[in-house]
């Protein structure tokens, strides 16, 4: 049986189960729903009017064995930017949706009533449920998934916005229940306001009645998988550094390379860095009896994730990233490793991109709202004002660039109006290019530079040089767009990036999985038209040039201690869409 | 002899130290400093940075320079 779509509409409460269209075929995960946004939704719409679709896709490879394939894709026009967004999570619904034959979920139009409740929506194999639920409202994240883990066999997908979500807020994230039960997030670009604007507190996946996905050539693929494992397992990235420390290993190496972005990009490495380390953190983890390890999806092998408790030993939080970290601590100034861990689970709880969130809070001192280092304050904020709506909540939770706007700010950290993460652009250039040209607005994730510039993989360029950068940013975004595609976590990159047997196995087992014969050059091809369609969208939404820059400041302020200014000429920048 | 500060990253500070000023011959170079340590017999080198610029092995020590020391090391 193959593949569906599930296509409803929330002006009418209905649904439509639909073959898929033949072009849509090979796509999965953001090629999916990048295309299906592009086809379908009108750039010039309102992200939160009745004209934007959400629209969620498993990669191509979610579902199966294939270790780390669990990465399920969201899709909208994004209320942050404006623009095209895609953004993707692990969690246990990739490879649910996947088992379920559901190739990609649009859900279109909002209720007509405005004094609509919101609803659960309940996918099953041949059916979808329209259930009113009045007493999750003004409910948070954990509230909805324990609601729905005891309606249900605990295996359910949960997708889910907080209060945050339903005020529609900029930094809303939607949510999704991980095998541990706690919570992954489509964090960026404001998508958890998309369906608080469609008024879905949640979405559930039946995880009972799903079969196994369809394998063509299983012997091949089964081949190509252990080669696959092995390169993952065999790096001493994905196989020892990510595991040992997770991504936060990452403060220490650019607080010494000067890419740490401090007090609010005024420098680039900051004196308390050792505090909010990932050696300290793994070393708080072993004493407190947490996790090291832990995997946001079923079948990952790298493990980066980790279980981080009190001093008492008490769950504080888990999926403890570097940029969250890096923003509350070196950004907002915070130096209580505990307390940021405590911000990072709440933050799972309402629903927010703690990129987003973070990078506020920390433009916050700079409007005078708190003192730099005043995690008290930034509690305050966080816990009070923003999911209660109050109008300083409203201010900081439309995100970095309203609140720059609102205070007269002029060093404001964003580009298409999305808050930059962790990596400063004048030090690490490639980043710095990729932040300027991705589509989706500031994303270290869309072209991870940082490997090329800082971590020497995939060889080394110059991070303080502009040469070879917006090639190294071109390469790195089109082989990032082709990944996402297929339901890999981004991290399979770093074999990619230094083990010549990872992409071919990577690529057989999409063959093995469809019976076809796709070669480096069609995934790389895969990989430029996802780029295409999705600039081509921004242009269509009117976002142009001069939307492709950096932040002013960091052209006439000098960064320490390397004392560099970000130096790209509009035109050298504009010669990334050349290819 | 000349004044050096030794930083080590990630496992390298295992049984070993996080950072500490060390004195060592004119002219010495940061391969001999990084088979004096050891660190790469378990872990190969990832990243060498000296006063905060990526190096090579061959750098030549200068009086008190930085040299900070990295296995592979990724995130993101």
């Amino acid at each position: 049986m193959s593949d569906l779509i599930y296509r409803i509409n929330m002006s009418n409460l209905s649904f439509k189960i639909e073959e898929v269209p033949s072009h849509w075929m090979g796509l999965g995960g953001r090629g999916l729903t990048s295309t299906i946004v592009a086809e379908e939704v009108d750039p010039e719409c309102h992200p939160l009017g009745p004209n934007n679709k959400l629209v969620f896709a498993p990669g191509l490879l979610s579902g199966t064995s294939a270790s780390n394939s669990g990465r399920n894709s969201c899709g909208a026009k994004s209320p942050l930017t404006g623009g095209i967004k895609e953004s993707n999570v692990g969690g246990t619904s990739a490879g649910i949706f996947s088992k379920l034959g559901i190739k990609a979920l649009i859900i279109e139009g909002i209720p007509a009533d405005v004094n609509s409740t919101f609803y659960q929506l309940h996918i099953t194999k041949n059916t979808v449920e329209f259930i009113p639920v009045p007493e999750l409202v003004g409910k948070d994240n954990y509230a909805v998934l324990d609601a729905m883990m005891e309606k249900y066999d605990k295996k359910v997908a949960v997708m889910s916005i907080g209060r945050i979500g339903e005020m529609r807020m900029n930094i809303a994230n939607i949510s999704v229940k991980d095998p541990s039960g706690k919570l992954r997030s489509h964090g960026r670009g404001g998508l958890g306001a998309v369906m608080g604007s469609k008024k879905i507190k949640c979405i559930t996946v039946d995880a009972e009645s799903y079969k196994e996905v369809t394998i063509a050539d299983p012997e091949k693929f089964k081949e190509a998988s252990k080669i696959f494992t092995k390169a993952l397992q065999e790096n001493p990235i994905s196989g020892q550094g990510l595991p040992a420390f997770g991504t936060n290993v990452l403060v220490n190496i650019l607080n010494e390379a000067g890419g740490l972005p401090t007090r609010n990009f005024r420098e680039g490495s900051w004196e308390h860095a050792e505090n909010i380390c990932g050696e300290t953190m793994a070393e708080n983890i072993k004493a407190r009896g947490g996790k090291t390890t832990h995997g946001c999806h079923a079948g990952c092998v790298i493990q980066c994730s980790q279980v981080y408790n009190d001093k008492e030993g008490k769950y504080l939080t888990s999926g403890f990233e570097y940029e969250t970290i890096w923003a509350l601590g070196a950004h907002l100034g915070i130096q209580d490793l505990d307390l940021i861990a405590k911000m990072d689970g709440l933050m799972d709880d309402l629903g927010v991109d703690s990129i987003e969130t973070s990078v506020v809070l920390g433009l916050a001192v700079d409007a005078g709202i708190l003192a730099y280092g005043d995690g008290k304050k930034a509690y305050e904020l966080l816990s009070h004002d923003i999911p209660n709506g109050t109008p300083m909540g409203r201010i900081l939770g439309s995100g970095t660039h309203i609140l720059g706007k609102t205070f007269g700010l002029v060093r404001v950290p964003t580009v298409k109006g999305q808050g930059i993460p962790a990596y400063e652009p004048r030090a690490v250039k490639g980043q710095g290019i990729t932040y300027a040209t991705t589509p989706m607005g500031a994303d270290h994730t869309a072209g991870y530079a940082v490997a090329t510039n800082i971590l020497n993989s995939g060889g080394h360029v110059d991070p303080l040089k502009k040469e070879g950068q917006v090639e190294l940013a071109r390469n790195l975004q089109i082989a990032t767009a082709a990944v996402d595609s297929t339901g890999m976590c981004i991290f399979v990159a770093f074999a990619a990036l230094d083990d010549a047997k990872c992409l071919p196995s990577l690529i057989d087992m999409i063959n093995a999985r469809f019976g076809c014969a796709l070669t480096i050059d069609d995934v790389l091809n895969l990989g430029k038209t996802i780029l295409r369609t999705e600039h081509e969208f921004n242009i269509k939404a009117g976002l142009g040039k001069a939307d492709d820059r950096l932040p002013e400041f960091m052209k006439y302020e000098m960064l320490p201690p390397h004392n560099v200014t970000w130096d790209f000429t509009g035109e050298e920048i504009d010669e990334f869409w050349n290819f | 002899m000349i004044k050096i500060t030794v930083k080590l990253f990630a496992q390298y500070r295992e049984g070993r130290f996080k950072v500490e000023q060390r004195e060592y011959q004119d002219g010495i170079s940061a391969q001999e400093i990084i088979d004096e340590l050891g660190v790469a017999q378990a872990l190969p080198l990832g990243v060498l940075m000296v006063n905060s610029r990526h190096e090579k092995e061959t750098y030549i020590l200068k009086e008190g320079d930085i040299i900070a020391l990295f296995p592979k090391v990724g995130g993101g």
